[in-house]
């Protein structure tokens, strides 16, 4: 390894008492406690029934500025996305995620959006990607990012669009971790026995407040957090 | 590596500082903000306290196994596809960062917001090498243009006002239209997103920090609002994550407590905006993410602090909350402090990291009111590890000599109570009488420090001891 | 003889030198809660300006004249958080590693209280025989507040004197700026503290401005005064004894001589 890394182990376990590393007894414990990941105090206000956990994450999510609108199924996504780019005076120019989640709504339907999929580049204003699960706790998105996934999606245009499928709705981010796992154990997934390599919770658009404590959005995230929840269960 | 710091001259700096009527009126403005939102956080939070509790036992059981916990984490990150390079010293991680910059010929770093880059000196090094670090932190690029270290370590810019950041843009962005009008804050906001944005795409290097290490997965966790860090390292082919040791947690349900508590403690959000876990290079088949994923793993000067008394400031997760609270912080902003560290978890950490004879002056600048403790998330106690460095000083004499031989006067009588009582009795008396026609003393030999400022109350005549002892009773 | 708490009073170096009738305040209110009250003479300090100076030897010194001196009695009462927390809370840590007298230092720790506190927590006493005209209001001195949990207990007793008017001071919580030694060795900052603390107490139109700690009252009083705002000051053990005709800190003694009590 590098005689670095050895003065720095070295000198660790000579604070901790020790001449080598801790003793297998120890190993197996730690590695167990680690196999194990047990949860802390998970906070009981998500102790609520489904319907209960998507009101809750709309609410936390609408707290922290995001805005949000119900529809009943996937066929009626597009139509209320373009809605709301003209109702917030946006252009109808979209950069979406090649996610096959989203392949279920029929874009073709509505003329008003002009969709480009992929990866954005700096002039898009607006993107429109699925989440693959929500926190209720704090009103948060959780995105992983993946062959289908681009993170820069949530990031580059000043308009964020997020489709998010009521069922997806989970109660809090040890949920979302388990998901994690699954995703890493599932050899289906692509991702070669690993996680997804950016796991992003967004909690709200963008926001600073750097100049004299003003609460400012947009900061170099988007200024917009759309969120469109289907309501599938 | 020289450090650059002035903690030396803390007490000119206060003074200075202190007169500082664009400091004082930013500081006015902040203050409100920070207390109320941590203290609204905790009410909305019953669990608040418990898993502040959580979060210290979490640490502790980390750093009692601390090497063990290192190698898991590095095994994770070499088996995700990403590098771990171990930095002994400040001077170490400025030539791993370098190294890697040459290597993909980088002429442009983007950096997110980090504190160990700012202790490693990490800016200077790259222009030294002819390489142009970007602050893409709103807070940072802002004193990035007026060539000033952050005075927070979580709002670099809080002690700057509205104007200032004003006169900063124009004087820098003079590409930009002299008539613009900057009146609002959001019109600076924009300014500063709009300039930024092209170079988001045209580093070929990004470095961000890590609030959190995780050992189950390799993983390592930046909490941000502004999205900066995102676009620093999810765009440029190289990542770098700059991250101290004691970051690390076993497991993603530890790092989730400590989230909960992390931003709460902050700003009073309950999530920031954007927490993102980094897990190596991109994988096969992702459209964009980084190539090539380096962490450096920084010790200079933290293994020593381990098992010793000072052992428990390793727990700090850089929430900022005890700055927010304290009212010498409050007083006289964190340029004061004179390093990268500033408030109460500066001037207990910045000793164990640049030596007590530099940064001596930080622990001795606190009235022990204990808020910043009660604040902590972490449980920190910081007021007793001010004390246990007053005590370094006083054992190596450090602290100035007057003060010495003052307090061993002072001792000599304290333990003789009998000998307390009789020169004491005397002193008061006729302090009592010097007093006597207004009930105050207005100036005092040898107590110039206190005068200064504030009269000097009289004493009222005899000392209690004297008048009981002669059978004074109520 | 009464049946009674034995108490001995830890009268601090503040009150012993600069206001005794804080102290003869505190035995009142003691007595008249039925405790028989000495004074143990071997006391001058409880050691705080050398602890919080680094220099643990002179402390630990201290601490054990203190501990010999008030060991045997029921309980152990000081009129300042700042002592009582010195003695009860931090006696223990310092002397944790003497065997000879670590089992003492908890035991004098576990009895030592904060006069107020001791009159409403342990004593249960729920309202004093005292009147005052007036409207004041109320600082929390740090130690007394985080160390030892005071905030709710002067208020209640307080809220029993007859004709007194309380009114919350704003930022009661946050430090005056005393803090020991630190209040001349960065006496800038100190001032910044203190003036920031003077602006919330005259915002109050507080006629008086009560504590539970000499420390907190004098640097108070010294900055009110300096600044010729016309609030008195006091020490809270004085009004709740109903010895409050004596002249507020820092003023004169009537008759112009100093005080030298009777006997």
């Amino acid at each position: 390894m590098s005689e670095e890394r050895d003065q720095i182990l070295s000198s660790l376990r000579r604070s901790r008492g020790r001449s080598g590393p801790v003793d297998d007894a120890t190993a197996e414990t730690l590695r167990a406690r680690i196999a194990g990941h047990k949860r802390n105090i998970v906070p009981a206000r998500t102790d609520t029934d489904h319907p209960g956990l998507v009101d809750l994450f709309e609410t936390m999510a609408q707290k922290v500025f995001a805005t949000t609108t119900r529809v009943s199924d996937m066929a009626e996504v597009p139509d209320a996305i373009a809605e709301y780019l003209r109702g917030a005076n946006l252009p109808s120019e979209v950069v979406m995620a090649p996610d096959t989640d989203l392949d279920a709504a029929p874009w073709a339907d509505n003329s008003m959006l002009e969709i480009r999929r992929g990866v954005p580049d700096e002039p898009d204003q607006v993107s429109i990607t699925s989440a693959p699960s929500a926190v209720a706790e704090t009103g948060t998105l959780a995105m992983y990012s993946g062959p289908a996934h681009p993170s820069t999606l949530n990031f580059v245009p000043e308009t964020h669009v997020v489709v998010l499928p009521a069922s997806r709705v989970v109660k809090s981010y040890e949920d979302v971790f388990d998901a994690v796992r699954e995703i890493t154990a599932d050899p289906e997934s692509g991702r070669g026995g690993l996680p997804p390599r950016t796991v992003n919770f967004i909690t709200g658009p963008s926001r600073s407040g750097d100049i004299e404590q003003t609460l400012l959005l947009g900061a170099h995230g988007p200024r917009r957090l759309h969120i469109v929840i289907v309501e599938d269960d | 590596m020289t450090v650059h710091s002035t903690s030396r001259n803390f007490k000119n700096n206060a003074r200075d500082q202190l007169a500082n009527e664009d400091l004082q009126a930013a500081l006015n403005k902040a203050r409100g903000h920070f207390v109320d939102g941590r203290s609204t956080a905790r009410d909305n939070l019953p669990e608040f306290d418990a898993l502040r509790d959580q979060a210290r036992d979490i640490k502790n059981h980390t750093l009692e196994h601390l090497d063990f916990y290192l190698e898991a984490y590095e095994e994770k990150v070499r088996e995700s596809g990403g590098h771990v390079h171990w930095a002994r010293t400040a001077a170490d991680a400025q030539r791993i960062v370098l190294d890697i910059c040459r290597s993909v010929d980088a002429k442009q770093v983007n950096k997110g917001k980090s504190m160990i880059g700012e202790e490693i000196e990490i800016n200077k090094a790259l222009e030294a090498d002819g390489i142009r670090p970007i602050e893409t932190d709103l807070g940072e690029y802002i004193i990035q243009l007026r060539g000033e270290l952050p005075s927070h370590i979580i709002a670099p810019a809080v002690h700057l006002t509205k104007a200032q950041v004003e006169t900063s843009f124009r004087e820098n962005h003079t590409e930009l239209d002299e008539d613009r009008v900057l009146e609002e804050p959001l019109s600076l906001l924009d300014e500063a997103r709009t300039i930024l944005r092209k170079k988001y795409f045209e580093a070929e290097v990004g470095i961000t920090g890590a609030n959190l290490l995780v050992a189950e997965t390799g993983s390592s966790i930046i909490v941000t609002n502004e999205g900066n860090g995102d676009l620093s390292q999810l765009i440029p082919k190289v990542h770098i994550v700059l991250a101290s040791l004691e970051k690390i947690v076993p497991t993603l349900e530890d790092a989730a407590t400590i989230l909960r508590v992390l931003a709460r403690s902050a700003t009073g959000q309950e999530f920031s905006s954007y927490t993102t876990l980094s897990t190596g290079p991109k994988r096969d088949g992702d459209p964009d993410g980084p190539e090539q994923y380096h962490v450096v793993l920084l010790d200079n000067g933290r293994t020593d602090m381990l098992g010793t008394e000072f052992e428990e400031m390793l727990r700090c997760i850089r929430c900022g909350a005890c700055m927010n609270h304290c009212p010498v912080y409050q007083s006289v902003g964190g340029h004061a402090y004179g390093w990268v560290y500033p408030g109460p978890m500066g001037s207990v950490l910045s000793p164990g990291l640049i030596g007590v004879d530099e940064a001596g002056h930080l622990p001795n600048a606190s009235s022990f009111c204990g808020r910043c403790e009660e604040v902590c998330p972490m449980h920190i106690p910081l007021p007793k590890m001010m004390r246990h460095w007053r005590e370094r000083e006083f054992e190596s004499h450090l602290s100035p000599g007057s003060a010495r031989v003052g307090l061993g006067v002072w001792a000599f009588f304290a333990r003789r109570p009998r000998l307390y009582q009789l020169a004491t009795g005397l002193q008061m008396r006729a302090l009592s009488w010097m007093g006597r026609k207004r009930g105050r003393l207005s100036s005092l030999p040898l107590a110039k420090g206190w005068t200064k400022y504030r009269e000097l109350p009289a004493p009222q005549g005899r000392t209690f001891q004297s008048r009981w002892k002669s059978g004074e009773r109520v | 003889m009464s049946d009674g708490p034995r108490v001995a009073l830890f009268v601090t170096c503040l009150v012993d030198l600069f206001r005794p009738s804080v102290g003869f305040a505190a035995v009142k209110l003691m007595q008249d809660a039925g405790c028989t009250v000495e004074v143990p003479a071997a006391q001058t300090c409880c050691g705080q300006p050398a602890y919080n100076s680094g220099d643990r030897a002179d402390t630990i010194a201290i601490a054990r004249q203190v501990i010999a001196a008030f060991e045997g009695f029921d309980y152990v009462v000081a009129p300042s958080g700042s002592c009582a927390g010195m003695i009860s809370k931090h006696y223990p840590e310092l002397l944790a590693d003497d065997s000879d007298w670590s089992a003492r230092a908890t035991a004098l720790g576990a009895r030592t209280h904060e006069l107020i506190s001791f009159l409403t927590d342990v004593l249960e006493i729920k309202a004093v025989d005292a009147a005052f005209e007036g409207t004041v209001t109320y600082h929390d001195s740090c130690s007394g507040l985080r160390e030892l949990g005071i905030h709710a207990q002067p208020r209640s007793l307080l809220d029993g004197v007859e004709g007194l008017h309380l009114r919350e001071l704003e930022d009661s919580n946050v430090c005056c700026g005393f803090g020991g030694t630190f209040c001349v060795k960065y006496p800038d900052i100190s001032n910044n503290m203190v003036s920031n603390k003077m602006e919330k107490i005259v915002a109050t139109g507080a006629e008086t401005l009560l504590a539970g700690d000499m420390g907190c009252l004098m640097n108070m009083a010294g900055k009110l005064q300096r600044d010729g705002a016309n609030v008195r000051v006091r020490h809270v053990a004085e009004v709740l004894a109903g010895m409050a005709d004596e002249p507020a800190i820092g003023e004169p003694q009537a008759g112009g001589e100093p005080q030298d009590g009777k006997v």
